[in-house]
């Protein structure tokens, strides 16, 4: 009997130590694992955690605007249509909504886009509240919790805002009927009208193939300081150091960004015109340090991923020193962000890939809704209970669509 | 869409602090006046107007800009103000002004602010604090450092990652002899050794005895060199030659057998050319690994066009076989399998080669070159246990020492099918073969520096050192001043008549040039 037990015990020991070795050696490369404030939880799997209805909304909702306008497919917003996608195809769908943990209603509100693609949001509000008037007749869910359980996906510039102008945003705010909801949406700054607790933010859509198909071997060495190819927004580090020659620093964007990225050591991932940048999934994906220079910024699953341990947070205000910052962070943590970033569910964390991969983005935005079940009991109202106000809002949104 | 709404909303902000100048404030001032009374006010504007437009006229750019800054910033300016507006009378004070407004650091960067948040709406401002600039916007010298440092510590990261693991010894065998273009081959050979992130063990084999003057050449390198000597020399014929070369490499393999040296072997012939992707590539053979090898049959002053002679080749036989490439090396099928190898094809220049050492013609390798082939050391070790079955023992294939000879490491093997295909399955070049040398009886300096040294062959013929033959301290450097002297002499002798034969036209301009290059050679060796 003593004998098996030190058996086991070795067994138990040398597994540990195996198991340490082989983790180090995973795919050849040495990763870290990444644990977030919500634990190591990016390779989750959300199928059997949480139980999603999805609203069955006239195609004038979402199918007819796609084929108006099939750019919506490929443009930064296209989150919104392929998380429409992927549900209907997915392990956790329900067809019935008795046993739903949440209800998604399929509006796609950022496809209507001007000449050069860029969204218009003026219509936006107007076609959400038309949809949601559409639920709330047609099924009991809505007024049962007046939205609690249910969640929009919203990736515009500035959210349920529905504009993209900072200033006429927040004087919107968000969307009077959405105030119970869960929104899944891009925008995320810290102390915002227009990010509701609770939201959960995603990265901006980047099309996986073309990103895929510009990878160089990752032998090539790294020999770009601090890389940036953007437009003119980002002109306090252009005048800064447009002299500096560790900064390649440009508003053109050449045929090889997506090379020079892998050749980089930093990215900088400045804000534009709404705080988020599609540079940050770029940086992660091609194992470039992304350098965020957005106070109170909100990245995507904040909860999941530890952004201050992969990523440098540089202030606005410390800009000018940017160099300064930068060239003083120790080596051994510069290493450790791109072990950190080398991270294969890191990776694949920023990604809307299609057909969908385990532990990509769509898995996270599950995971983040599994994360706030189950709900509490105050989110069911009483019989007859009101808590939104159906005719709150700019006169302009009350028109139907 | 939106930088028509920015440009809009950027327009409002800028009617509302107006930087205009005076036209606007005009109809601010005045308001409900008509154009035709003027209030003193008024006037006093469009005087201060016209000010403006004439200094700026003379200074070049819109000075009343700067002058309504100063007046209406909220930043402690009263001194300035004071300043500025004693100080328009003339041009000179404007411009102290100016340079004291500049060097005030708390202005310049609120001024560029405001520029650039009114001046273009294609710059787009949408951060909250404006562009700050710093003052002094270049890089500093240590940080460039640091920043250097990181980007070496990142790339030896990835070679870590990425790179080759555990990187074994290189073992290169190389044989050599001494001649006109050995320190041409053995330098080149020798620095690529030299630049590799590998341990060597470099064996030079050489024909004729280990000489000093190849020991003074390999010492150049800071390599692990085995200098071992070969009895027999180089023959003068080619075919001689490549037999003779192929038992120094024997001899090698019996010096990696003998002291049990671990690592890769690779057979770097000194005239050959070796990329340094090659020696990366090779760290991932197991055994035996083949790799392909341009031929470069160099050919000189022959009559024949050889390609032309290939064509008619090709014309002739059709035959898939025949490869124009000057390639050696495996050959793979799809699925990077080894089912035969491409050789040169010598028929082509049938009578044509040369023959022996200096020849001027194409020199041919053999079918297949040992610079082709990589192996593991413990391939040739005694015991048999470090190699599998399919191995030959190294004294088995080779009778001893004598008239051995084995074409190319094949021979070692008893299932050539067990090669390994390098670089990427033969499709990649890192190997050229070239024969290059000189005639065998040509002469060179022994070490290639002049000592004693040489005869004139051609004066030079403008010195700048007179004619007649100076005294010249004994110990000043070999070879330049030695000649000058010899020089100087034989101009004494030959060319006085040339000189005579010049004097009509520069010979004023001569004379004038050699005395001044008199006295200044003369103040030179006075020195």
């Amino acid at each position: 009997m003593r004998n098996s037990s030190w058996g086991f015990l070795l067994m138990f020991l040398s597994a540990f130590l195996l198991d340490l070795d082989a983790f180090e050696l995973r795919k050849g490369q040495k990763t870290e694992r990444i644990s977030g404030s919500a634990g190591d939880v990016l390779e989750d799997d959300p199928v059997g955690r949480l139980k999603v209805f999805v609203y069955e909304l006239p195609s004038k909702y979402n199918k007819k605007i796609l084929q108006k306008d099939p750019r919506c497919l490929n443009h930064m917003f296209a989150a919104e249509i392929y998380m429409h996608r992927f549900l209907l195809s997915s392990p956790v769908r329900t067809l019935n909504p008795e046993e739903a943990d949440w209800f998604y209603t399929p509006v796609y509100t950022t496809c209507d886009l001007t000449p050069n693609g860029l969204p218009l949001p003026f219509k936006s509000p107007r076609m959400m509240r038309s949809a949601i008037q559409l639920i709330s007749s047609n099924w009991p869910y809505w007024n049962r919790t007046e939205g609690a359980d249910h969640f929009f996906i919203v990736p515009h510039d500035f959210g349920a805002c529905f504009h993209y102008q900072e200033e006429k945003a927040i004087e919107r705010g968000i969307l009077p009927l959405l105030q119970r909801a869960t929104l899944v949406q891009t925008f995320g700054q810290r102390n915002h009208v227009c990010l509701k607790d609770g939201s959960i933010t995603v990265p901006p859509y980047a099309p996986p193939q073309k990103m895929q198909s510009h990878l160089i071997p990752p032998s090539i060495p790294r020999s770009i300081f601090v890389y940036f190819r953007g437009l003119g927004a980002r002109a306090a580090v252009w005048e800064n150091f447009k002299d500096n020659p560790l900064f390649d620093i440009s508003t053109e964007h050449p045929t090889t960004y997506y090379e020079d990225m892998q050749r980089a050591v930093f990215c900088l991932c400045p804000l534009g015109w709404a705080p988020w940048s599609p540079r940050l999934v770029e940086a992660v994906i091609f194992g470039c340090i992304p350098v965020i220079i957005a106070d109170d910024i909100v990245l995507p699953f904040a909860d999941a991923i530890p952004w201050e341990d992969i990523g440098v947070y540089v202030d606005e205000k410390d800009v000018p020193n940017l160099d300064t910052i930068l060239t003083s962070i120790p080596t051994e943590v510069i290493l450790r962000k791109q072990r950190l970033l080398a991270n294969p569910s890191m990776k694949q964390a920023m990604l809307f890939p299609h057909p969908a991969q385990p532990g990509d983005a769509f898995h996270q935005i599950l995971n983040g809704l599994a994360r706030k079940l189950p709900h509490d009991k105050s989110v069911y109202l009483r019989k007859g209970e009101k808590v939104l106000n159906w005719t709150a809002g700019p006169l302009a949104d009350l028109k139907p669509w | 869409m939106k930088l028509q709404a920015l440009q809009q909303s950027y327009a409002n902000r800028g009617r509302s602090n107006s930087f205009r100048g005076p036209s606007a404030l005009d109809s601010s001032v005045d308001g409900g006046t008509t154009a035709a009374v003027k209030s003193p006010a008024s006037i006093f504007w469009l005087i201060l107007h016209c000010f403006c437009c004439l200094i700026s006229l003379v200074l070049g750019f819109r000075f009343s800009r700067l002058v309504f800054f100063l007046l209406f910033s909220t930043s402690s300016i009263n001194n300035l103000y004071t300043s500025t507006t004693t100080s328009f009378g003339t041009a000179s004070d404007i411009a102290e002004t100016l340079s004291f407004t500049s060097s005030n650091r708390n202005l310049s960067p609120l001024v560029v602010n405001n520029t650039s948040t009114v001046a273009t709406t294609s710059r787009v401002v949408v951060g909250r604090h404006g562009i700050r600039i710093r003052p002094w916007p270049h890089p500093d010298l240590k940080e460039v450092m640091k920043a250097h440092k990181i980007i070496e510590a990142v790339q030896r990261e990835q070679r870590v990652q990425y790179g080759i693991k555990n990187p074994k010894t290189l073992i290169a065998i190389t044989p050599t002899y001494v001649r006109t273009f050995q320190a041409l081959h053995l330098t080149g050979l020798m620095h690529t050794l030299m630049n590799l992130p590998y341990d060597v063990v470099w064996i030079v084999v050489e024909a004729g005895g280990a000489t000093n003057e190849t020991a003074a050449l390999l010492a150049k390198s800071k390599l692990q060199i085995k200098h071992i000597g070969f009895e027999k020399k180089i023959p003068i014929f080619w075919e001689a030659r490549h037999k003779i070369e192929s038992q120094m490499r024997l001899q090698a393999l019996r010096v990696v057998r003998e002291e049990k040296l671990d690592g890769i072997v690779m057979f770097a012939d000194d005239s050959n050319m070796h990329s340094l992707e090659l020696f990366d590539d090779i760290q991932k053979v197991e055994w035996i690994g083949a790799i392909s090898v341009g031929i470069l049959a160099h050919s000189t002053h022959s009559d024949d066009d050889p390609f032309e002679v290939q064509k008619t080749m090709d014309e002739k036989d059709d035959k898939k076989s025949e490869s124009p490439l000057p390639v050696q090396g495996p050959a793979c099928n799809s699925s990077d399998q080894l089912i035969g190898w491409h050789t040169f094809n010598s028929r082509v220049y049938k009578g044509k080669h040369a023959n022996y050492i200096g020849d001027m013609a194409i020199v041919l390798p053999r079918k297949l070159e040992w610079s082709g082939f990589v192996m593991n050391s413990r391939l040739v070790w005694k015991e048999a246990e470090f190699r599998p079955d399919w191995i030959k023992d190294l004294d088995m294939v080779v009778a001893g020492d004598g008239n051995d000879d084995i074409e190319s490491p094949l021979s070692l093997l008893k299932d050539s099918s067990m090669v390994e295909p390098l670089g990427s399955c033969g499709k990649k070049v890192m190997l050229w073969w070239l024969r290059a040398e000189a005639r065998a009886d040509s002469k060179f300096p022994a070490g290639w520096t002049i000592d004693p040294p040489l005869e004139v062959t051609i004066p030079a013929k403008r010195t700048p050192w007179p004619d007649a033959p100076l005294e010249l301290p004994s110990n000043v450097g070999k070879t330049t001043i030695v000649t000058q002297d010899n020089t100087t002499e034989k101009r004494a002798t030959k060319t006085r008549t040339p000189r005579t034969k010049r004097t009509s036209r520069g010979k004023r301009k001569r004379e004038s040039r050699n005395a001044d290059a008199r006295r200044n050679s003369g103040e030179r060796i006075e020195n």
